[in-house]
């Protein structure tokens, strides 16, 4: 049996030893991002990660792998498969990633209703193997929840968060187009990827039928054309192999380990402890402030406590959100800063259900060159202005074009030299939309603690009760017709249409559970990301979302952290912290 | 492209569901079974079979120089259902048998053109079967060797790199080039 973590006993000494500026919890997309900041202004910073250690370049074990030296050329063996089922789900888990997510057997949760919680634990958390998509969000969004009357009132707008996307965007490289697009903000952008000639002739037919629907380059977190300060980060240009997601020995797309934390590293202020499970946050009655945390080495069991002035939050959504829950003191008998008892609440996710493919004829004469690891984008189209459908939110579609390899008559070449020659040339091109939605944050859509399973840690287990609604399903009814309507005027055949059915977390964009808000009442954080009622505590993940929006949230995180990690700054100067 | 159009993708041009797909999205429990290895006469009479589905031509290997015996056991062995195992296992036994049925000879030992008459005929049951079977239906034996075959071999190294043009590390995308009837896909 671990030791009971609230006994622990730190003297003096030890206490010096155990003390930093700050504190962060978790290396992941906004973790890395807290570190960055807080190093960059001098604070000695203890970044807390609960895996094990992954360093640029030395810890991709599969980086340069040619399909073939992959015993079954990517698949799982399927005793693997039978032990793991929730993470073989994941987008992009195989045999090339598989050491970059959990096993399930390792971390277990209760599932009230059924919800894929996609986890990865290590060093650089996801963001090794994020979608890597970064949009703005648009006012649009910010607003949407209080004009509409679907929510609390976010209580920032897109310009307190507008320099902030710049700062993020310059630092970690974006490529994408300046379209001009209210629904979907124009960042500081690289250039973008082509279009290949089937995704051209989309966007060209989409315009002509619809004038407010705009289909446009993808926005995303790849280095097309570094600049100086990518270059100072190690990193280089995108080579277009597209195996992102075992990490690329170019440094092509953004990550933790590829450059926020290295460059924290660079300051001398950063300390990275891996395998430090987050047991809670400690509060101090007498100061009415956070002083510490409380910690379980995940090898020998031992707990600790480290002490700093101020601690960021960045554990991922739900994981931040059960730290909260777990430091339970005299002064938060329901966890840290809830007073409200919404603390848990109002999570939400977005709505991946819903996809169209299609064929298209002709392009007989075209190819690509390279693999274009990006996706274009039709931005939201929905409820922006007013309300305009029978459901509340909007969403992004990612849209794209391919040509898959094996001739189209391959099937009636049955065998032998024609049927090899069939398969070695290119098909015929084909076409896909899926959907990105919001999903609506209500109270009953929650996680909470176990009353009663611990986890090897003594920590209790997160209980999930996330479901569906009658919202999201109209939802996807709208996006499979009009996505179909668009493909079909565009001249696509074979139009299909699926609805994965598959639960919520499997998007991995699960959001909320210590929503943001003006009122200590309602909400958990307020607009600089701190708890009401403690704040040089700060959640700046996930969690924090008051709303989903429909656009990819990892680099609204990102911005969230950096303006938040300034403030914190600030406010220490002024002795406010 | 996502994953589920890679997966549909390549189901497309083998005419039908990939044989273990199901378990590749969502594993199904079976029961652990004691196998019988394969035999290096199973691999040998799996690499023949394999060359007459993908044979060498002038300009690359065929399926055998791809070791193709030795990929499709270590996904049988490894990957497949209980079920897929057992199709697979008793569909190697029934070729055989087939063989020496019909020219008293080991598959191995027939000529090239004797094979391929064989195997032209099972393939033209399967297809035939394929048309025919419900969904909850088995797969035939042999369309799991022709998918094992082409799934092998396009992503062997000879298979890849010879009868595929296979770019590691491209550099740069270019959205829209021009291609010319013949010119080969790329390999990934």
């Amino acid at each position: 049996m671990q030791k009971d973590s609230s006994s622990v006993n730190v003297n003096a000494a030890g206490v010096a030893k155990n003390t930093y500026d700050a504190i962060v919890i978790g290396s992941g997309i906004s973790g890395g991002w807290a570190a960055k900041e807080l190093c960059e202004q001098g604070l000695k910073t203890l970044v807390l990660e609960r895996g094990r250690n992954v360093e640029h370049l030395k810890d991709y074990p599969t980086a340069t792998k040619a399909p073939w030296e992959f015993e079954h050329r990517g698949r799982m063996p399927r005793k693997f498969l039978e032990e793991n089922p929730l993470i073989s789900k994941a987008a992009g888990f195989g045999a090339e990633t598989a050491h970059f997510f959990i096993k399930d057997k390792d971390h277990p949760y209760v599932q009230e209703k059924p919800f894929d919680w996609i986890r990865g634990y290590q060093v650089g958390g996801k963001s090794l193997t994020w979608g890597r998509a970064t949009q703005r969000w648009s006012n649009f969004e910010f607003t949407a929840p209080d004009r509409f009357g679907y929510g609390l009132d976010w209580p920032i707008r897109y310009n307190d968060v507008a320099p902030w996307y710049s700062h993020v965007e310059k630092f970690i490289g974006i490529c994408g187009n300046k379209d001009g697009i209210e629904a979907m903000p124009d960042g500081e952008f690289l250039p973008p990827f082509e279009f290949n000639c089937v995704e051209s002739h989309l966007q060209k037919k989409i315009k002509e039928h619809y004038k407010d629907r705009h289909l446009v380059h993808a926005r995303w977190a790849h280095l097309t054309q570094p600049t100086e300060l990518h270059l100072k980060q190690g990193r280089g240009k995108c080579q277009a192999r597209n195996m992102c997601m075992r990490g690329c020995p170019y440094g092509g797309y953004f990550s933790s380990v590829s450059s926020t934390l290295p460059w924290a590293h660079k300051t001398g202020n950063l300390t990275v402890r891996p395998f430090s499970v987050v047991h809670s946050i400690i509060y101090d009655e007498q100061k009415g402030k956070a002083t510490g945390v409380r910690i379980i080495d995940a090898n020998t069991n031992e707990a600790t406590e480290y002490f700093a002035r101020i601690i960021f939050v960045n554990a991922s959504a739900l994981n931040s959100t059960l730290v909260l829950l777990n430091s339970k003191s005299n002064r938060f008998p329901n966890g840290l800063g809830n007073d409200s008892g919404v603390l848990g609440k109002y999570v939400a996710f977005h709505l991946y259900r819903g996809g169209v493919s299609a064929s298209i004829e002709g392009f007989q004469d075209r190819y690509t060159y390279g693999r274009n690891p990006t996706e274009p984008i039709l931005a939201n189209y929905r409820n922006l202005h007013k309300q305009d459908t029978d459901y509340l939110g909007g969403f992004t579609t990612f849209v794209g074009a391919y040509r898959p390899r094996g001739a189209e008559d391959a099937g009636e070449t049955e065998l032998g030299a024609p049927f090899k020659s069939a398969l070695s040339k290119p098909g015929g091109w084909r076409t896909y939309m899926y959907m990105q939605g919001e999903t609506i944050p209500k109270a009953s859509n929650h996680v909470r603690l176990s009353d009663t399973e611990k986890d090897q840690w003594g920590i209790p287990l997160l209980v999930t009760s996330v479901g569906y609604d009658d919202n999201d399903e109209k939802m996807i009814k709208d996006f499979l017709s009009e996505s179909s309507e668009m493909l079909a005027k565009a001249g696509c055949l074979d139009i299909s249409t699926y609805d994965t059915h598959q639960a919520p977390g499997l998007d991995i964009h699960e959001m909320g559970g210590a929503r943001m808000g003006r009122d200590p009442k309602t909400s958990i954080l307020n607009g600089w990301n701190q708890v009401h009622d403690c704040k040089n505590v700060f959640v700046t993940d996930g969690a924090c979302m008051t709303s989903t929006g429909n656009q990819s949230p990892s680099i609204l995180y990102m911005a969230l952290t950096a303006r938040a990690a300034n403030h914190a700054v600030e406010e220490m100067k002024r002795n406010n912290l | 492209m996502n994953r589920r159009e890679a997966l549909a993708a390549t189901a497309r041009v083998l005419g039908g569901s990939i044989v273990g797909a199901q378990i590749f999205l969502a594993a199904c429990k079976t029961p652990e079974k004691k196998q019988e290895p394969f035999s290096a006469d199973d691999i040998a009479f799996l690499d023949a079979v394999g060359e007459v589905i993908i044979p060498t031509t002038t300009d690359s290997p065929g399926a055998k120089a791809a070791r193709i015996g030795d990929f499709m056991r270590a996904i049988v062995t490894d990957c497949y259902s209980d079920a897929e195992h057992k199709i697979f296992i008793d569909g190697m036994a029934s070729l055989k048998e087939l063989s020496r049925k019909k020219y008293d000879k080991d598959f191995v030992k027939l000529s090239g053109e004797e094979q391929n008459t064989l195997l032209s005929a099972v393939n033209k049951e399967a297809k035939a079967y394929a048309t025919t079977k419900r969904e909850a239906d088995p797969e035939h034996y042999f369309t799991l060797i022709k998918q094992l075959t082409t799934w092998g071999y396009f992503t062997s190294e000879p298979g890849a790199t010879k009868a595929l043009n296979y770019l590691p590390v491209p550099g740069r995308f270019e959205g829209c080039v021009p291609y010319t009837e013949g010119e080969k896909a790329w390999a990934l």
